[in-house]
């Protein structure tokens, strides 16, 4: 039987490795995110132009950007309080698709698995609080699983595309869960389409009073290093990629690839799901509808912002959280429609998507030297 | 409810014509949707702007084809991910006609003031015809230019060099190129077809009924499109099918909602839902005809 | 063509080449796989471009940017790969790219099977023409692309390996065609890797190795072994030792078995026989008799209509792919892009693929050993000498013949019961022709079982303990060796005879 400083120094030593491992995996990784550092870069020239040509400075609508998503401690609270969902979703999709599956839907799970904590939240009052939590958490895993399962059942068997299935079926979460809260789990009494605040016991605790930072930024945490742990180190992970990149070859290799499909969306949606309960627990502390800006989309700009590893997603993750607490001061300030942040997310999906437009054009800029 | 069906499909029918000229060069336009939604915005702007609604619609084409256009420079000279393209513009749509509409009337996603829609034409003959008549005539020239459209989509892709070409392109690059056909060029010229169609769908969902513009209006029917192509089989004729098939789910879906049996949201999730089984019904007998990798050429 | 220079990546393709070719002759153009030669007739036909060097028509200078600039100066080719349209006619196929019209818009459908039918009289080429090209045999497909390009003017042809997917009977029929051509005037330049025929239909011959010029020489003047010199530079051996003889031991049992393609047509239309422990059984027979479907049975990535699989005695029929690796089946697989690596995973993460969870690389059932792993591959790549900057470097990195190495290490080193190797040196050059040969010979004297299915006859012919031949999905015939001959084995993969 080890004594206690064995087993802490046995720890120490473990996470030291760890974090060495991490270490060395970042620093190959960040000189290959060179691409995405200049989509994003070409992104927000293009757009400038936009703006300038639609009568606004650019200079004053980025500059109260980043005000407002760095200059202070609340804007900086709101800045990791908007990233927080969007890690969730990113990671969603970034697992789909590294089986090959693009999981557009990651909104629609994002919803239910919202509304399912909600509901969790709402009932079984006399928990305590390390329970209720993990059991509202896990409803919106069930939730956002099962609304995963449906396109991947349907991939696995019948071959349907999963883009328009996902696609489908975030419409009908926001159909669905516009429905639960406007009628059956309304708020009585109010106008707002909202349901009615969580039990205390179900909250997850703020981190940094006075912003909506709570805990889920831990989870979400977790979560990557979960997701990069399951990818890289497991059989299972081992699989998935296996099935991304060649469903032949890996069949020939006795996998499944019915099954990994299913796992893939399966387990997508369940992390889209986490992301919403979080934003229930630990923000609203209720269901309100609409209180998604659409962050299963900032979830997909993310991830491929992010060069599809977990690290990069972090850091991209913070980068549109700012561009939307930077955006709700620039639009109070300077009056810009708050949309250019959409506009600047699609425009950084665009030229993301295109690595050899920036390697063309980075040779370009090369060559003029 | 019929001449609904008919009017409703009609957006569709345009998407999937555009979704299936796309894929018959082998790209996939998941972008339709966001192509739509910019032919809706452009189309109501520049008719308002102009005070006329034609000029609107030729508008839409140009968007249409623009975005139709950026989408084949990514995917086919940059070789980019089709879908992820696809996203981007659909995103891009939303965000840019939001801030836009905001820009011209002030409202995030709503225009406001006067917009000169299509109008209606009655055809001679046909509207005193009992019941058909009602169904057929009156609707605006854009619900008749969808026939002529599936046609002429027909004719093209099976009764013309250029046709045979495109088809060869989407099935075996490799082929068309030794054959002595610019494959790039190609893909780039049904992109912008599918782009100015969609387009032109769009226009119809601003200009068509409603003559206003509304955020995010076209309402998945990008998707929707996409689905009726696959439904379709990749022939234009069974895109049309399709596509009426979806367009009455939707006038359903109305009437259903004007008798109140079922709370709206639900009723709004309908056409999703059907969608859904439809695809799941298709299977295996959907096997498009294209290969869809990028083509590289040494 | 003069002083042609080709560089792809790093790999020098052509180095410096002069090719010249007179009008009106049969054309050789010598060489392994990989030495060049594709590449070279690819530059003539505009499908790639040179970096250096020009190309000389008629004595005239030539620009060729794009198939069509050669098309227009005369060229045709046919490749390797038919570049076929699928699901168009055989007529809309030939006419692609010049397509007659009426009134310029609509395709004219009558003068298109006019002209094209004066073409087939013209060259004594007979095909269906309204046929979808999908649905004829390999011969008759390239039978359409080399009327495709004579409809486009061409008088100087090139065919890429055009043997490779016909029986020897077949290929026959192509050479008459071919000095049929010579003297209508047309100029054939003839890419192979065999000996033999390069022999029998050639006026002069040009030998590559290496992606330079070896020599041009005439055949009237030269043999098959001074050729062999020529193209490899040195000796090559092709006798292996086989220790034992086989044994009763029925290690795979296949017992009319029946199967569907793709298309859902059959493909194996009862197939029965047996593979012995110490033993290679070669099943020979032109590609698209059913080989790719039967190993596909074999290995569970095909359902199987009727009958019965059986490894060791157990019935595999219905065992999903897993099981059967755990049974002791391995699988050289003949697309090693398709099956048989993840071309984007390393070398490490493609070694232990199959094995890939279970001990020892897979800890507690869900963790994966990367140290275990790692030392594995480390032994592999020693063991089979697989070239590799690092076990973590891509696979997409190495050449054919490590890459199969590779597909080699993993299946070999499993300690199989069985092996079933479909063509496993397609693409590859002879070293490592040879080395794969030699290992599968060394896997049958340890005691393995071997299925050898291969469209080389000279293959099956060194290595089979017995011969079988596959065609249209039945096994005509099973015959020892020591009792039958090239040219019998050539009817059968015909279908002449039957037993």
């Amino acid at each position: 039987m080890q004594n206690l400083s064995e087993r802490l120094g046995t720890l120490v030593r473990l996470l030291r490795g760890l974090l060495l491992r991490l270490l060395a995996d970042l620093r190959g990784a960040l000189p290959k995110m060179l691409p995405q550092v200049v989509a994003i870069l070409l992104a927000f020239l293009v757009g400038a132009v936009v703006l300038a040509v639609t009568g606004y400075s650019p200079l004053d609508a980025y500059g109260a950007m980043l005000f407002g998503a760095f200059g202070d401690a609340s804007g900086l609270g709101q800045t990791f309080t908007q990233a927080t969902p969007i890690i969730f979703t990113a990671l969603a999709f970034l697992f789909a698709y590294k089986c090959g599956l693009f999981n557009i839907g990651a909104e629609g799970q994002f919803l239910v698995g919202a509304f399912a904590a909600a509901l969790v939240g709402i009932s079984f009052g006399g928990l305590p609080a390390f329970v209720h939590i993990p059991l509202s958490l896990l409803g919106g895993v069930v939730a956002g699983a099962f609304w995963g399962f449906v396109p991947a059942i349907l991939k696995a068997r019948l071959g349907t595309h999963e883009v328009i299935t996902t696609m489908m079926l975030s419409y009908v979460a926001l159909y669905v869960t516009g429905y639960f809260v406007n009628y059956p789990f309304k708020e009585p009494g109010g106008w707002t389409a909202q349901t009615v605040v969580i039990s205390p016991s179900a909250e997850l605790p703020r981190i940094l009073e006075p912003t909506q930072l709570s805990a889920s930024i831990f989870v979400a945490l977790l979560l990557a290093g979960l997701t990069y742990y399951t990818l890289q180190r497991t059989t299972i992970g081992y699989e998935i990629r296996a099935i991304g990149l060649n469903p032949s070859a890996a069949e020939a290799g006795g996998i499944s690839v019915g099954k990994g499909i299913i796992l893939a969306l399966v387990i997508s949606g369940a992390m889209a799901g986490l992301g919403g309960a979080g934003e229930v627990l630990g923000v609203h502390r209720r269901f309100i509808e609409g209180f998604s800006p659409g962050y299963g989309w900032d979830g997909l700009a993310v991830a491929l912002v992010g060069g599809l590893n977990p690290v990069g997603i972090l850091l991209a993750s913070v980068l549109f959280g700012a561009l939307r607490s930077g955006g709700m001061t620039m639009t109070r300030v300077s009056h810009v429609p708050l949309d250019i942040a959409t506009i600047l997310q699609a425009l950084v999906i665009l030229f993301v998507a295109a690595p050899k437009l920036v390697q063309y054009l980075m040779k370009r800029g090369r060559s003029k030297r | 409810m019929f001449a609904a069906t008919l009017r409703l499909a009609t957006p569709i029918v345009y998407g999937s014509l555009g979704g299936l000229f796309s894929e018959r060069a082998g790209i996939v336009n998941i972008g339709l949707e966001g192509m739509m939604l910019t032919g809706a915005f452009a189309g109501v702007a520049v008719s308002q702007f102009s005070g006329f609604a034609w000029l609107g619609v030729l508008a839409a084409v140009a968007a249409g084809g623009l975005l139709g256009l950026l989408h084949g420079v990514i995917t086919v000279k940059f070789a980019g991910n089709q879908v992820v393209s696809g996203t981007g513009i659909n995103i891009f749509a939303l965000g840019f006609t939001a801030y836009m509409s905001q820009v011209l009337w002030g409202s995030r996603g709503a225009s406001e003031g006067y917009v000169p829609g299509l109008p209606p034409i009655s055809i001679p003959l046909l509207q005193d015809v009992p019941i058909l008549g009602d169904i057929i005539s009156g609707h605006t020239p854009l619900v008749y230019l969808m026939v002529v459209i599936t046609v002429l989509s027909y004719v093209i892709l099976f009764k013309t060099p250029l046709g045979l070409r495109i088809r060869a392109v989407g099935e075996r690059p490799e082929a068309a190129d030794t054959a002595g056909i610019n494959v790039f060029k190609t893909k780039y010229l049904c992109l912008i077809i599918s782009g100015m169609l969609a387009g032109v769908g769009g226009s119809f969902l601003s200009l068509g009924h409603l003559n206003l513009f509304a955020l995010g209006m076209t309402g998945g029917r990008g998707f929707i499109a996409l689905a009726a192509m696959i439904l379709g089989k990749w022939m234009p004729f069974g895109a049309f099918g399709a596509s009426v098939l979806f367009g009455f789910a939707d006038a359903l879906q109305m009437r259903l909602q004007s008798l109140g049996i079922l709370p709206p949201q639900i009723i709004l999730a309908i056409p999703y839902i059907l969608t859904i089984a439809v695809l799941a019904g298709v299977v295996g007998k959907a096997i498009p005809p294209s290969n869809y990798k990028p083509y590289v050429k040494e | 063509m003069r002083a042609i220079r080709k560089k792809f990546v790093d790999v020098v393709a052509n180095d410096k080449i002069d090719f010249t070719v007179e009008k009106g002759e049969i054309h050789g153009l010598l060489g392994e796989n990989g030495a060049g030669k594709t590449v070279l007739m690819n530059i003539l036909y505009g499908l790639y471009r040179a970096d250096e060097g020009k190309i000389l028509i008629d004595g005239k200078e030539a620009e060729i940017d794009g198939p069509n600039a050669a098309i227009k100066l005369g060229i045709g080719m046919v490749h390797q790969h038919f570049m076929v349209v699928p699901s168009l006619t055989v007529a809309e196929n030939i006419v692609l790219g010049n397509e007659p019209t009426r009134n310029k818009v609509l395709l004219d459908t009558k003068k298109i099977m006019k002209d094209v039918k004066e073409f087939c009289d013209r060259y004594k080429l007979e095909v269906d023409l309204k046929a979808p090209i999908h649905v004829l045999p390999v011969g008759v497909q390239q039978r359409v692309e080399i009327l495709k390009a004579l409809y486009r003017g061409a008088n100087i042809l090139i065919l890429d390996e055009p043997t490779s997917v016909l029986t020897p009977q077949e290929a026959q029929e192509l050479f008459k065609a071919i000095r049929a051509l010579r003297e209508q005037g047309k100029t054939v330049i003839f890419i192979s890797h065999k000996l033999n025929e390069v022999m029998a239909v050639c006026d002069r011959i040009t030998v590559l190795r290496k992606g330079k010029v070896v020599g041009t020489v005439k055949a009237s003047e030269t043999n098959v072994n001074e050729l062999a010199t020529m193209m490899v530079g040195r000796e090559v051996s092709f006798t292996f030792k086989k220790t034992r003889p086989a044994t009763k031991k029925t290690v795979l049992r296949v017992e009319d078995l029946k199967a569907f393609d793709d298309r859902n047509l059959p493909a194996i239309k009862g197939v029965s026989f047996e593979v012995h422990a110490y033993e290679i059984l070669g099943v020979a027979g032109v590609e698209g008799n059913g080989q790719t479907e039967l190993v596909e049975t074999l290995t569970g990535l095909r359902r199987v209509a009727t009958g019965k699989i059986s490894l060791l005695d157990m019935d595999v029929t219905r065992a999903p792919p897993h099981e059967r690796i755990e049974q002791g089946a391995s699988c050289v697989p003949e697309d090693r892009h398709k099956r048989g690596l993840i071309m984007e995973f390393s070398v490490m993460e493609n070694i232990i693929l199959g094995s890939h969870d279970r001990p020892p690389f897979a800890k507690n059932l869900v963790r994966l050993d990367i140290d275990e792993a790692s030392n594995y591959a480390e032994k592999l790549i020693q063991e089979f000498s697989i070239k590799t900057p690092s076990k973590d470097a891509p696979a997409q990195h190495l050449s054919g013949g490590t890459q199969q190495r590779v597909v080699l290490a993993r299946e070999f080193s499993r300690n199989p019961k069985l092996i079933i190797a479909c063509q496993p040196t397609r693409g590859l050059d002879v070293g490592a022709t040879e080395y794969v040969r030699s290992k599968l010979v060394d896997m049958r004297n340890n005691g393995c079982a071997v299925l050898l299915i291969s469209a080389d006859l000279d293959e099956i012919w060194a290595l089979s303990d017995r011969i079988a031949v596959i065609y249209e999905g039945r096994i005509v015939a099973v015959k020892d060796p020591e009792k039958t001959s090239e040219s019998e084995l050539g009817l059968l993969m015909a279908g002449a005879k039957s037993e």
